[in-house]
């Protein structure tokens, strides 16, 4: 029964030993253990909060640079447009106008052609009586050359007006 | 837990059959040499006589053993008595036995009725004398000290008013252990301090996984949040036991004692846990003691029942560590016994591997045994500390 019988020397022994090393180890080495565990396993957190802080920001960073390509992308497209369609314009402003021109000297041309061509018809007219006065008085001075001709003509022209 | 504690209880079982027929093997020759001796002998008389038996063939035995072992066999050959031999080796004792016949004398402390007495073990001369004190005049019988009357014989009455505080093998190797403990943490506290946030290294790296496995294995899903205020003393009673029962696989001088294994010691351990239960009670733990999610009747049944579970978790503490520490001393103790009850050194090429088994599996129980104690303090801690919320699915 010895075994089983707690013996009182040991039991206040124990207590003081156990009370002892208890404060000792809480003391100088249980509370500065477990504080700097604490500060590891803090400075740890931080550390990959930090990094996904720093993830994020990246992320964030990268977003707004393709953002921003993307605006001036199509603020470009947009210029490019703006100019091609200027460019059509004025080209169709330009051969608008050069046809415009064209025809009015084409009519100008053709009303001067045709006053050119009424002036050459009457020039024309003109020449075309004096010669054939021309060429009359010379076929009439060829066959008006001998007397009984003459005297024939006038006879003859003479019957045609009838006097009445 | 329930899973854990299972676990364990089957191999506390397996071990205690295995020590019990080990244990009988090894008794048997000497339990009938007893009965036959005492056959008619009953009670207290009984008791006396086998006393007075064992008392003279105690000493005559240990010399044998320490004879036999450095090989000095004599022919003079009494019989072997295997559990006096186990019991003096795993109880508690005033001399530390160092090598041979070399031993630390211990200091004898005693509390008596005329004032306290201070003297050296060695004054004994391992029980052979009598030391005369100031007041009594002392003599160890068993390993303990009783008062003689003047015709020399022992002083029941007076013996029992007698208070032994003696510094004894158990003290002097707790206090070992302590210094070991100390050492040990405060070097690693040193290294924390030194090295900051830094990796741990070295003797730190080693303890660095065991703190915070008594942290997050053992407090943390115990205790929850507060578990900070009782990690002191969870990771002071692990490594208290820890280092104590490995101490005590240890055969030679540093270790040899059986501290963890001495119902004293656990006792107070037990005791340590039970105050802190008590004192950190919530009105929810006290309200479930007291006042029982039963109906009215069942009170005179119910409220015994609680008090007494206080008492019993306290108590399986007690006696889990000091049974399972102490049946591993006597597991060993009895496979090296078979040597010198078979008288032959063939015997030693199978008991001396199976001491080596048995040795290897201590260790790992006397971890395991650091780990309940702790997990299961911190579990009863955690009950304790119960908030009224979580009574709502009770």
């Amino acid at each position: 029964m010895d075994l089983v019988t707690p013996s009182i020397g040991l039991v206040f022994w124990s207590t003081i030993s156990f009370l002892v090393l208890f404060f000792l180890l809480t003391k100088f080495a249980w509370k500065p253990i477990t504080a700097a565990l604490q500060e590891r396993e803090d400075s740890i957190d931080e550390a990959l909060k930090a990094a996904e802080n720093a993830r994020k920001q990246m992320e964030k960073l990268t977003a707004d640079n393709e953002k921003l390509l993307n605006q001036a992308r199509a603020e470009r497209d947009a210029m490019l447009k703006d100019a091609n369609d200027m460019k059509e314009s004025i080209i169709a402003q330009a051969k608008k106008s050069a046809a415009e021109e064209g025809n009015k000297m084409i009519a100008n041309a053709k009303a001067s052609i045709e006053q050119e061509k009424v002036a050459a018809m009457n020039e024309l007219k003109t020449q075309v009586a004096l010669i054939s006065v021309d060429m009359a008085e010379k076929i009439l001075r060829k066959k008006m050359e001998d007397r009984t001709q003459q005297e024939a003509f006038v006879n003859e022209n003479l019957k045609s007006i009838s006097l009445n | 837990m329930s899973r854990i504690t299972t676990r364990f209880s089957t191999r506390n079982v397996l071990l205690s059959s295995l020590f019990a027929l080990a244990f009988l093997v090894v008794n048997t020759r000497a339990i009938a040499q007893h009965e036959t001796k005492h056959e008619h002998s009953t009670g207290a008389e009984h008791i006396k006589a086998e006393v007075e038996h064992l008392d003279s063939t105690i000493v005559e035995e240990a010399e044998h053993i320490g004879e036999a072992a450095i090989g000095h066999h004599e022919t003079k050959e009494e019989k072997f008595n295997t559990s006096e031999v186990i019991m003096e080796h795993i109880a508690d004792g005033h001399d530390w036995h160092l090598w041979g016949h070399t031993s630390i004398h211990l200091p004898v402390i005693l509390y008596t009725d005329k004032g306290i007495e201070m003297f050296s073990s060695g004054k004994f001369n391992h029980g052979h004398d009598a030391y005369i004190g100031t007041h009594h005049t002392y003599k160890l019988e068993h390993d303990k000290v009783k008062v003689l009357i003047a015709d020399g014989q022992i002083d029941e009455a007076a013996s029992a008013s007698v208070l032994d505080f003696s510094i004894t093998k158990n003290v002097a190797s707790m206090m070992v252990s302590m210094v070991f403990l100390c050492l040990i943490f405060f070097s690693v506290a040193s290294s924390y301090k030194k090295r900051g946030i830094g990796a741990p290294k070295g003797l730190q790296s080693w303890l660095e996984p065991i703190i915070i496995f008594v942290r997050d294995e053992i407090a943390r899903p115990n205790l929850g949040e507060k578990y900070a205020k009782f990690m002191p003393y969870l990771l002071t009673v692990f490594f208290f036991i820890w280092m104590n029962n490995v101490l005590g696989l240890v055969p030679f001088f540093p270790g040899g004692a059986n501290v963890t294994g001495n119902i004293a010691v656990t006792l107070v351990l037990a005791l340590a846990t039970f105050i802190i239960t008590i004192l950190n009670g919530t009105k929810t733990y006290w309200s479930h003691v007291f006042t029982p999610h039963v109906p009215l009747w069942l009170y005179p049944l119910m409220i015994p029942v609680e008090i007494i579970g206080l008492f019993t978790k306290p108590f399986a503490l007690m006696i889990r560590l000091f049974a399972n520490i102490t049946a591993g001393h006597i597991l060993v103790l009895s496979l090296v016994c078979l040597i010198f009850i078979f008288k032959s050194m063939a015997v030693a090429t199978v008991s001396v591997p199976f001491v080596v088994f048995i040795s290897v599996i201590e260790m790992l129980v006397a971890f395991i045994q650091a780990f309940i104690f702790t997990i299961l303090s911190a579990l009863y801690i955690g009950m304790a500390l119960e908030k009224p919320s979580e009574d709502a699915h009770h």
